[in-house]
């Protein structure tokens, strides 16, 4: 059974309609992120839930019971924000302990869990320190752990990583991970970094326009988009248009080439769309698909070289692994691309 | 800057300085001069020492006191709901805080007179207590323009929406908040609007007098009418007072250990 379900969830600001029948079950102890670009409603959701907004219409439950109409500090719920939100005229302890301190815990009590919360965010040290004395990385793990001190039944974290730089934006995210993982608190986790969102959630939900476009792991989210936007939202994609043969036998012309596809189609025309890494250079055992093309530009990104090349007039790139004794080719040489007809994704929506 | 820029700017600077200077020294020198052929602190003393002095300036102190707690009541909790909750509301609401600089005080005492006498519904008036709280009142209105802005620039300078959020994230209830997160981050701010009130009310003179307190702006006209050298004594001593408010203003702003910078 759902821990956190939200049920048909509806905001709308004046006559905008910002969440449109939003649904989903959350698991205890489960991450889960809310991935989408600026304005498709992912905040607006987390903030729903969080009790700062309030729905148009449906409902949210934690813990099966409906948390809709209580107010924010009613909900037992920890947030990160990604300001930080620090108060400024408190030391890093006080910071932590605020909440227990509103719940009327004793004083032996919050300072032994600001003591285990500071450990486990790794700054045992760091209690006296004021806010504008600590680096952005700590100010947002000091936030971490005073969201976490006061025992919350659902973590949310709205772009906790997004004011940080990219190195410690990829090690914090992995710790915040961990201490997830080692506290089993059921987390909401809003990014539009897809790759923020793929490292560390157990499910993704992608957001459109208000919608839940689709919810699902990482791997099936980033190798199975049921619709073009998830598909050119997360991740690299390179779109065909291919003429549909035979549809019932999944029979598609791609550039001239025959493609037995792994499933039946319909229509005249179907989208097909290929990740950079599925498509390889030259051909493969086990790739079916062999597509003619003349290299447009090579980009040498170290570990990884991309190229962009041309098929039948549209363009593609393929990441390839750099190895010393393979240099790439040039632009403007004529080569084969070739990949796996499994490795095609049928564009929907 | 050419030389003739920097000239201009010093000439400028140094008549500014003289305008403003010249008429406190000519005020201070006078002041001294209470004891024939030299200079002396006789008319200080006298001032002093005077226990009707004594009398009115604790009066006006209590009174500025009084009018300090009422402002912060009234305005610190409605800048914040007006930034948090009705940003549009701002501009009226400025408007408003800004009316008693444009209605002289004489006109906000005589509709203190005609709405809270003795024959009124609310006889404010007729006991010492209600004329007090009246004059308390018509003072945290004189003072509204100055409290409202230090306070709304104080709160400027946090993110209040996400502090209030965080708060309320981890169980806080409003009183919690304005108590424990705002009024602290914005306590140099309050300060600031606190000294300017305290100034304000030291030296203020139509209210009180026409509300017949015993104020020491009334004291310092009584005063000034009666006496040759006290009055300037006393003038310097209200010029002392308000440059002493100043100056907290701003060692309480330099020394707020919680509102540096960010690293």
């Amino acid at each position: 059974m759902a821990f956190l379900e939200l049920s048909h969830l509806e905001k709308s600001f004046g006559s905008n309609r910002v969440v449109k029948d939003f649904n989903l079950d959350v698991g205890q102890g489960e991450f889960i992120s809310l991935l989408g670009p600026s304005g498709c409603g992912k905040t607006t959701v987390l903030r729903m839930v969080a009790g700062f907004e309030t729905p148009s219409s449906g409902a949210i439950r934690i813990g099966g019971t409906d948390v809709v109409g209580k107010r924010p500090n009613q909900r037992n719920i920890g947030m990160v924000f990604q300001a930080y939100a620090l108060f400024p005229n408190m030391t890093v302890a006080e910071n932590v302990g605020f909440g227990l301190k509103i719940k009327g815990a004793g004083r032996d009590e919050i300072s032994a869990r600001v003591t285990e919360m500071l450990r486990l965010i790794g700054l045992p040290d760091l209690g006296a320190r004021y806010p504008f004395q600590l680096s952005g990385g700590q100010q947002q793990r000091v936030a971490l752990a005073r969201a976490l001190a006061p025992k919350p039944q659902v973590l949310l974290l709205d772009e906790p990583l997004s004011a940080l730089d990219a190195k410690v934006r990829v090690s914090l995210r992995n710790e915040i991970r961990e201490i997830q993982r080692e506290l089993g608190i059921t987390t909401i986790f809003v990014t539009h970094d897809q790759e923020e969102a793929l490292s560390i959630s157990d499910r993704i939900v992608v957001m459109n326009g208000g919608i839940a476009d689709q919810v699902g792991p990482p791997f099936e989210i980033y190798n199975r988009p049921t619709t073009r936007f998830v598909a050119n939202f997360v991740g690299q994609l390179n779109a065909f248009t291919a003429t549909v043969e035979d549809g019932a036998a999944g029979r598609v012309r791609l550039g001239g080439v025959p493609v037995t596809l792994p499933a039946p189609v319909s229509g005249g025309s179907v989208d097909l769309a290929a990740r950079p890494e599925a498509l390889y250079l030259g051909r493969r055992e086990g790739n079916d698909v062999i597509l003619p093309a003349t290299v447009r530009d090579v980009h040498f990104l170290g570990s990884v070289i991309r190229i962009g090349a041309n098929v039948a007039g549209m363009p593609v790139a393929l990441d390839t692994f750099n190895r010393a004794d393979q240099p790439p080719p040039a632009p403007g040489a004529a080569v084969e691309l070739s990949l796996s007809s499994r490795d095609l994704i049928v564009l929907g929506g | 800057m050419s030389l003739w820029g920097r000239l201009t700017g010093w000439i400028v600077l140094i008549f500014g300085l003289t305008y403003f200077a010249l008429p406190l020294l000519g005020l201070t020198e006078f002041s001294l001069k209470a004891r024939r052929g030299v200079y002396s602190l006789d008319a200080y003393a006298k001032v002093i020492a005077d226990p009707e002095f004594q009398a009115t300036f604790g009066y006006s102190v209590m009174m500025a006191l009084v009018t300090i707690a009422l402002g912060i009541l009234i305005v610190v909790p409605t800048a914040f709901w007006v930034r948090l909750k009705m940003p549009w509301a701002r501009p009226y609401v400025e408007f408003i805080t800004l009316m008693p600089l444009v209605i002289p005080a004489i006109v906000i005492v005589f509709g203190y007179i005609r709405l809270y006498n003795t024959s009124s519904w609310l006889p404010l008036t007729g006991s010492i207590m209600g004329t007090n709280l009246l004059l308390a009142f018509g003072y945290t209105i004189l003072a509204l323009p100055y409290m409202y802005r230090a306070v709304d620039t104080g709160l400027r300078t946090i993110d209040v929406a996400t502090l209030t959020e965080a708060a309320q994230s981890l169980g806080a209830g409003w009183v919690t908040i304005l108590g424990r997160v705002i009024l602290p981050n914005v306590i140099p701010a309050v300060l600031s609007g606190a000294f300017l009130t305290f100034a304000i009310v030291i030296g203020e003179f139509t209210l009180a007098a026409l509300l017949d307190r015993p104020a020491f702006g009334p004291y310092l006209q009584r005063i000034g009418a009666n006496k040759p050298y006290e009055p300037f004594a006393l003038a310097v001593i209200a010029f002392g007072i308000t440059w002493a408010c100043m100056g907290l203003i701003q060692l309480v702003t330099r020394f707020s250990k919680h509102s540096k910078v960010a690293r």
